[in-house]
C-alpha cells in the first residue's frame, strides 16, 4: 500500500494493518464480533471476494437493523414518540432467548417463547407507564422511554449478570466458498429475517388489524374517525414491535454475543434506518436497515470499525437535513 | 463523617453545574441533548491534558495551572458544541435527541480508541488538585470552596440570562417556534447560542470533576452516570427553574448516595448487582416523577410579563 494517491488520514495506519485492534481486546465488548472482519487491513485494492464478504456481512447486520427498525418505525408512526427503550427491548428479548436455550431448547424454538415474553413486557410497560402519559407532549414519553431503557438494562444485569454470554460455546466452522467464508449462523439469520418479513407483510396486508395499523401510521386522526379502536391497535403495535425486537436481539446474540448494552448500542443505526425508510413505513424500515448495514460494513474499508456508528450518524443527519420524510417517504409533508 | 460531607457536597456542586448547563438547553430552549456525558468528558479530558505533567502516554501534558485547564475545557466543549450545533440544531427535539446519541457514541469511541490523545481505556492519571498544600490536609475543603464559588457564579449568570430578553426568546422558541420565527427572531442563532453555552457549562463541570478525582478514563463517563442521572436531576427538580435544577442535583445525588448505603446491606452474593439495582431505583424514581409530578419539585415560574399597566413607549420587544 506504499504510494497511494490518498490523503494520509484516510489511509489505514500501520498499527492497524498488522495487528488486531488494541481497543478490541481492551474494550468490554468487541467492536466487531465478525471474526472475518477485515479490521482495516484491507483498504484500496480490496479484491472482489473481500467486497463480497463485506456485502454478505452487511446484509446480516442489515437484517438485524431492519427487524429493530420496523418496531421503532411503527411506534414512532403510531404513538408519535421516539422509543428510546427499543434497543433495550432487543437486549431483553435476547436474554429471554438465553434462558430457553439454557433449558436445552434449540435456538429456533427458544425464539417463540422468548418473543412472547418480550411482547408481554412491552405491553405491560405500555399499560403501566406510557398509557398514562399519552396525553402529555411526545417528548415526555421520550424521556420516560429513556428511563424505561435504563430500567430494562439494569434488570437484565441483575437477572443475568453483567458479563458477556453466548448461546453456544465453541467455534462454529465457517462454510468456505473459495476465498469466501460464511458462518452458518448468518444463513440462519438471513432466512429467519426473510421469514419474519414475509409474515409481517401478510399480517399488514391481509388482516384487519394490519390494515388498521397502516391506516393509523398514515393518518392518526382520520383512522380514529373511521372508528378504529386505537387503543387496541396500540397494543398490537407494541406486540409486533416487541416480537421483531426479540428476534433482532436473538439474531444479534447469535452473531456476536449477549451483553446488557448490546441493544442500546444499536439504537442509533436502528433510528437511522427507520428515518431513512420514512417514519411509520415498515417496508421502508426494512430497506433502511439493509442500507445502513451495508454502508457501515463497507465503511470499514476506509475507517476504523470503531467509528462505524459515525456512518449511521452521518446518514441520519444528512437525511434529516435534506430529505426529512425519508428516502422512501412521500416528498413534501413532514417536518424537521 | 465530615470528610464524607465535603466529598458529597463537591459532587453535588459539580452535578449542579451540569444540571444548570442542561437546563439552559432543555429547560430554557427545549433542546433535547442526550450527549451530556460527552461534553462532560470532553471538558474533563481537555483540562486533564493541559494540566498534567508531561507524559508519553497521552497528548501533553503541558503542566499548566488549573485555571488555564478550566478555560480550555470550556473553550473546547464550546467549540465542539458549536460544530455539532451547526449541523444538528435544525432538527426538531426528538430527532435532535437521536442525533445526540450518535455524538455521545462517537466521542466515547474517540476516547477509547485514540490512544495518542487520551491513553485509551487506561485513562489519564496524576491530574493535579488545585490548592494542594496551601493548608496541609485541607485541600478538599478548599476545593469545595472553589466548586461552590463557581456554582454560585454560574447560578447567578443563568438566572440573569433566564430573566433577560435573551431568555425570553429561548422560552418563546420552546413554546412556539413558528410564532417566534414570525416575530422576526433568528431561531437557529438563539438555539445555537443556548446549545453552546449549556455545553460549555458541561465542559466546565467535567474539568471540575477531573481535578477532583485526579484520574479519568472512559469508564467514568458512561451514559448512566454522566447523562441519565443529570436528566433525572433536572426533571425531578423542575426543568426551566434554576433553583429546581440545583435542588434536583442535591436530592437525586442524595438518593443515589443513600442507595449505596442500602445496597451495602445486601447479602454478599448480591454485591455485583448493587450498581444496576441503584440505577433501577433511579429509573423507577424518574417514572414516578413523570407520572405524578411531571413539572418537578419546583415548577418553572417565568417572570410575569409587564402587560397593560403603563404603556411606556420605551418598552422594547424581547431581544
Amino acid at each position: 500500500m506504499g504510494a497511494l494517491p490518498y490523503p494520509s488520514f484516510l489511509r489505514t495506519p500501520s498499527r492497524w494493518r498488522d495487528q488486531p485492534y488494541p481497543s478490541a481486546a481492551l474494550s468490554r465488548i468487541p467492536l466487531s464480533a465478525n471474526p472475518w472482519h477485515y479490521q482495516g487491513k484491507v483498504f484500496l485494492g480490496a479484491s472482489v471476494t473481500q467486497l463480497l464478504q463485506l456485502f454478505i456481512y452487511g446484509l446480516v447486520l442489515g437484517s438485524i437493523y431492519a427487524l429493530g427498525a420496523i418496531g421503532v418505525s411503527l411506534t414512532f408512526g403510531i404513538l408519535r414518540f421516539a422509543n428510546f427503550a427499543h434497543g433495550d427491548l432487543m437486549t431483553l428479548g435476547a436474554y429471554f432467548g438465553l434462558t430457553f436455550v439454557g433449558l436445552g431448547w434449540p435456538i429456533g424454538v427458544s425464539l417463540i417463547p422468548a418473543a412472547l415474553a418480550t411482547v408481554l413486557c412491552a405491553v405491560g410497560i405500555d399499560q403501566l407507564i406510557y398509557r398514562r402519559l399519552r396525553r402529555e407532549a411526545p417528548v415526555i414519553l421520550l424521556i420516560s422511554s429513556f428511563g424505561t431503557a435504563l430500567i430494562l438494562r439494569s434488570l437484565v444485569q441483575i437477572i443475568w449478570g453483567p458479563n458477556n454470554q453466548v448461546y453456544r460455546s465453541g467455534i462454529q466452522l465457517p462454510w468456505r466458498l473459495g476465498e469466501l467464508r460464511i458462518k452458518p449462523d448468518w444463513a440462519v439469520i438471513l432466512a429467519g429475517t426473510a421469514l419474519l418479513v414475509v409474515a409481517l407483510h401478510l399480517f399488514l396486508q391481509r388482516t384487519r388489524v394490519g390494515k388498521a395499523m397502516r391506516a393509523m401510521a398514515d393518518n392518526f386522526e382520520l383512522a380514529k374517525i373511521t372508528g378504529i379502536d386505537t387503543e387496541r391497535i396500540v397494543l398490537w403495535t407494541w406486540a409486533i414491535g416487541a416480537a421483531l425486537a426479540c428476534a433482532a436481539g436473538v439474531f444479534l446474540g447469535m452473531d456476536t454475543r449477549l451483553h446488557p448494552t448490546m441493544g442500546w448500542r444499536l439504537l442509533l443505526p436502528i433510528f437511522a434506518a427507520a428515518i431513512l425508510g420514512g417514519i411509520g413505513r415498515p417496508y421502508g424500515a426494512i430497506a433502511g436497515g439493509v442500507v445502513i448495514g451495508l454502508a457501515e460494513e463497507f465503511s470499514t474499508l476506509v475507517i476504523n470499525p470503531a467509528y462505524k456508528t459515525g456512518v449511521a450518524f452521518a446518514i441520519l443527519v444528512l437525511l434529516l437535513i435534506f430529505r426529512p420524510t425519508g428516502l422512501l417517504g412521500s416528498p413534501g409533508g413532514g417536518d424537521v | 463523617m465530615l470528610s464524607y460531607g465535603i466529598f458529597f457536597l463537591i459532587l453535588v456542586g459539580i452535578y449542579g453545574v451540569l444540571v444548570l448547563g442542561l437546563n439552559i438547553q432543555w429547560g430554557y430552549a427545549g433542546m433535547f441533548n442526550i450527549g451530556v456525558g460527552a461534553f462532560f468528558a470532553v471538558g474533563a479530558y481537555a483540562s486533564a491534558i493541559v494540566t498534567t505533567p508531561p507524559s508519553a502516554e497521552h497528548l501533553g501534558g503541558f503542566n499548566l495551572p488549573f485555571w488555564v485547564g478550566f478555560a480550555i475545557a470550556v473553550a473546547v466543549a464550546g467549540a465542539i458544541a458549536f460544530l455539532i450545533g451547526l449541523i444538528t440544531l435544525k432538527l426538531r427535539s426528538d430527532y435532535l435527541a437521536i442525533a445526540t446519541i450518535g455524538i455521545a457514541e462517537i466521542i466515547s469511541q474517540i476516547l477509547r480508541n485514540e490512544g495518542w490523545l487520551t491513553n485509551g481505556v487506561r485513562g489519564i492519571t496524576r491530574i493535579p488538585r488545585p490548592f494542594r498544600g496551601w493548608i496541609p490536609g485541607q485541600d478538599t475543603l478548599l476545593y469545595l470552596g472553589l466548586v461552590l464559588v463557581i456554582l454560585a457564579v454560574v447560578y447567578w449568570a443563568a438566572e440573569r440570562a433566564y430573566r433577560s430578553p435573551w431568555g425570553r426568546v429561548l422560552r418563546a422558541i420552546r413554546e412556539d417556534e413558528p410564532a417566534t420565527l414570525a416575530a422576526g427572531k433568528d431561531v437557529l442563532q438563539f438555539r445555537l447560542q443556548a446549545f453552546v453555552l449549556g455545553s460549555m457549562l458541561m465542559g466546565l463541570a467535567g474539568a471540575l470533576y477531573a481535578h477532583f478525582v485526579n484520574f479519568i478514563s472512559p469508564e467514568a463517563f458512561q451514559p448512566e452516570f454522566a447523562t441519565f442521572i443529570v436528566w433525572v436531576m433536572l426533571i425531578a427538580g423542575g426543568s426551566g427553574n434554576n433553583r429546581g435544577a440545583l435542588l434536583g442535583a442535591l436530592v437525586i445525588w442524595g438518593v443515589w448516595s443513600g442507595s449505596e448505603w442500602l445496597t451495602n446491606r445486601l447479602p454478599p452474593q448480591w454485591a455485583t448487582r448493587a450498581g444496576p439495582l441503584r440505577i433501577l431505583l433511579i429509573g423507577i424514581l424518574l417514572q414516578v416523577i413523570l407520572l405524578t409530578r411531571s413539572q418537578g419539585l419546583l415548577p418553572e415560574r417565568p417572570p410575569k410579563p409587564v402587560l397593560g399597566t403603563s404603556p411606556s413607549p420605551k418598552q422594547n420587544p424581547a431581544g
